[in-house]
């Protein structure tokens, strides 16, 4: 690093990242990213930094979220009740229709969505949970058609967290805070407005050259790593991985499963909001005319006794304890045997969109004996 | 293909909004009567009960005993009887009389008590007959009695998810009331059907749709105690459309 900085780092403002989203929808993406709405921060259509929601935090524990005025930072909040998971692999996707013809019955696959994206403000988390769900649905035996027509067309600018809340714990799932890998673009928020920016494609470079930056200082690319820094130190959840899969797996019978049991809703929330969960069922839409009909995919959850209902033998999983043990397991133990990687990035988002509030850190704590959670 | 199914649709003590679904299907409706035989339907049609039934459709609680009596007639006239409605399937909001003074509610409520004639009781149809299948809601949502209809035609079951509405709010993007604003909403004991209407306009859910499978009441109603809630609050929200429904009847129970 020389004394005028790191040339591949470079400071960037408000003015740019709007140049960045111009360029971008210029281009033909669909340019989305946070913003506030209905007390939460969820991902939207954007046009500029002006729908940003700019000096806007969030507090979160169990069964918990607001949002309260804070300081000017574009990109302060953590993560929101939305996941990327909405864009990718959207609650209903049409997966084919089928028509009498003539007697014959003719099926038409949907068409997959060729629309460009580009993403803004995607945190580590939320790229390690595109990576595993890259993992589900284009690198094992069978592609999902729909979703990697969706991931071909992504531009992901990617935002290091700068601040961390209660129900983070990327630190403990190695996955952040800061973004390794996966984006295009990186920016970290220094003070002010502006933003230290890295590429992290030729795509993203490319982009990157077109907008007005200068190289970094290497005072602000010191104030991008403490802010990095801050928050990881700011996180106080843990989820101890080590042995972990052989304690879940070794432990039906735990009696911790009956107390969760007795708290959970089995509402499915967690499921819905995690952004690796990628269950689906499908539904048939008949027509009322002829004997046309559609097949739709939406997104389902092992919390439910449909999820395991054989032709004939009912529910495989009908307590709640079972359905539970099935989304845990899975998601910190048997996910390792069947993708090569934890089911979990640590987002949080189980545990504060939870309506009771029930930590997974905190029951996998209590399953090792040990006190859990932050 | 074979003659159309004929259906008719009854109405016990309810409103008769679950009936004007049917009617509200406007877009769908033609193509319903292109396929079904609206035999007997007093909302939309002239003709008299008379004869068997392929589907019945049936609205309302039993809450006097002309109802009582004439549920067994439809019953045997109907191949296949599916209730529609609160009403039909737990009792209604009338249920509320249910274990009350009944008597006092008559005379608080008419000018002339001596001219109503009812039971002490508004109970669901299947208290009385064997009933197929029931639609749910506080009216029935359209699209699931459509599905219904066309499933029904289609030969398949049909296909109303007992899960939680919470997983309807989710998928349609709206923000949880309860975690983001602390709004008591009964979403994740509620079965779901109408898309999350409510928490769609940030309002907490009522419970329309009764309950849903495997309902852990009791830690929706510990949870809102933390939050504030009384007994008596937690009682009422329990106590609307689906007050007789065994879950939801028994968790207000245990506040009072």
């Amino acid at each position: 690093m020389s004394g005028s900085g790191d040339p591949a780092r470079v400071v960037i403002d408000a003015n740019g990242i709007d140049t960045l989203i111009a360029i971008l929808a210029k281009r033909g993406y669909e340019v989305l990213g946070p913003v506030r709405r209905d007390g939460a921060i969820v991902h939207e259509p954007i046009a500029s930094t002006d729908d940003l929601p700019r000096g806007w935090i969030d507090e979160q524990r169990g069964g918990h979220y607001r949002l309260k005025q804070e300081g000017d930072a574009y990109f302060a909040y953590t993560v929101g009740p939305s996941s990327w998971k909405r864009v990718l692999h959207p609650p209903r996707q049409p997966l084919w229709r089928s028509e009498i013809r003539d007697g014959e019955v003719a099926i038409e696959a949907a068409s997959v969505d060729t629309q460009r994206r580009a993403l803004i403000g995607v945190r580590a988390c939320e790229l390690a949970a595109i990576a595993v769900q890259d993992r589900v649905f284009l690198e094992g035996p069978y592609q999902d058609r729909h979703y990697a027509a969706r991931r071909a067309g992504l531009f992901i600018v990617a935002v290091n967290c700068g601040r961390a809340v209660e129900t983070c714990f990327c630190v403990s799932m190695d996955t952040g805070p800061e973004a390794r890998a996966g984006f295009d673009i990186a920016l970290t928020e220094i003070a002010n407005g502006r933003f230290v920016a890295t590429a992290g494609s030729d795509d993203g470079a490319a982009r990157l050259a077109e907008l007005p930056t200068r190289p970094a200082e290497p005072s602000e690319l010191d104030a991008a790593a403490a802010a990095i820094e801050t928050a990881a130190g700011q996180m106080t959840r843990t989820l101890e991985t080590e042995g972990l899969p052989d304690l879940l797996t070794s432990n039906p019978d735990h009696p911790r499963w009956d107390d969760v049991a007795q708290r959970c809703l089995n509402c499915a929330n967690c499921t819905m909001v995690c952004p690796t969960c990628f269950c689906t069922d499908v539904e048939e839409v008949n027509d009322l005319d002829g004997g046309g009909a559609a097949r739709v995919q939406q997104w389902a959850s092992c919390f439910t006794t449909d999820f395991t209902y054989l032709h004939g033998g009912g529910a495989v999983r009908d307590s709640v304890r079972s359905r539970y043990r099935q989304w845990m397991t899975h998601k910190l133990a048997t996910w390792h045997d069947q993708f090569g990687t934890s089911g979990c990035v640590g987002c949080g988002r189980c545990i504060a969109w939870c309506p009771v509030g029930i930590d997974i850190t905190e029951e996998a704590a209590a399953m090792r004996g040990a006190r859990g959670g932050g | 293909m074979g003659a159309k199914p004929r259906l008719g649709v009854f109405k016990f003590s309810s409103c008769d909004g679950c009936q004007l679904s049917l009617l509200d299907c406007e877009d769908e409706l033609l193509a319903i009567v292109g396929a079904i035989d609206i035999a007997y339907f007093p909302e939309a049609t002239r003709a008299d009960d008379t004869g068997h039934y392929d589907i019945a459709l049936v609205e309302g609680s039993v809450t006097t005993l002309h109802e009582a009596k004439i549920i067994h007639s439809i019953r045997e006239r109907s191949t296949r009887l599916i209730t529609i409605g609160a009403c039909a399937t737990s009792g209604g909001i009338q249920a509320l009389k249910n274990g009350a003074d009944v008597a006092e509610f008559i005379s608080a409520v008419y000018a002339h008590p001596d001219y109503i004639a009812t039971l002490d009781s508004a109970t669901p149809i299947k208290d009385h007959v064997p009933v197929d299948y029931e639609l749910r809601g506080c009216p029935i949502a359209k699209h699931q009695l459509i599905e219904l209809i066309a499933a029904t035609l289609a030969g398949r079951w049909p296909r109303t998810p007992p899960h939680a509405t919470c997983m309807e709010c989710k998928r349609a993007g709206h923000v949880c009331v309860m975690v983001a604003q602390g709004t008591p909403c009964l979403g994740p004991v509620t079965h779901a059907g109408c898309g999350a209407l409510c928490p769609g306009y940030a309002r907490g859910c009522y419970g329309c749709f009764g309950p849903k499978e495997n309902a852990n009441t009791a830690a929706l109603a510990a949870r809102l105690a933390e939050d504030g809630a009384t007994g008596r609050d937690i009682r009422r929200l329990f106590s609307t459309y689906n007050a007789n429904a065994p879950a939801f009847r028994q968790e207000a129970q245990r506040h009072g």
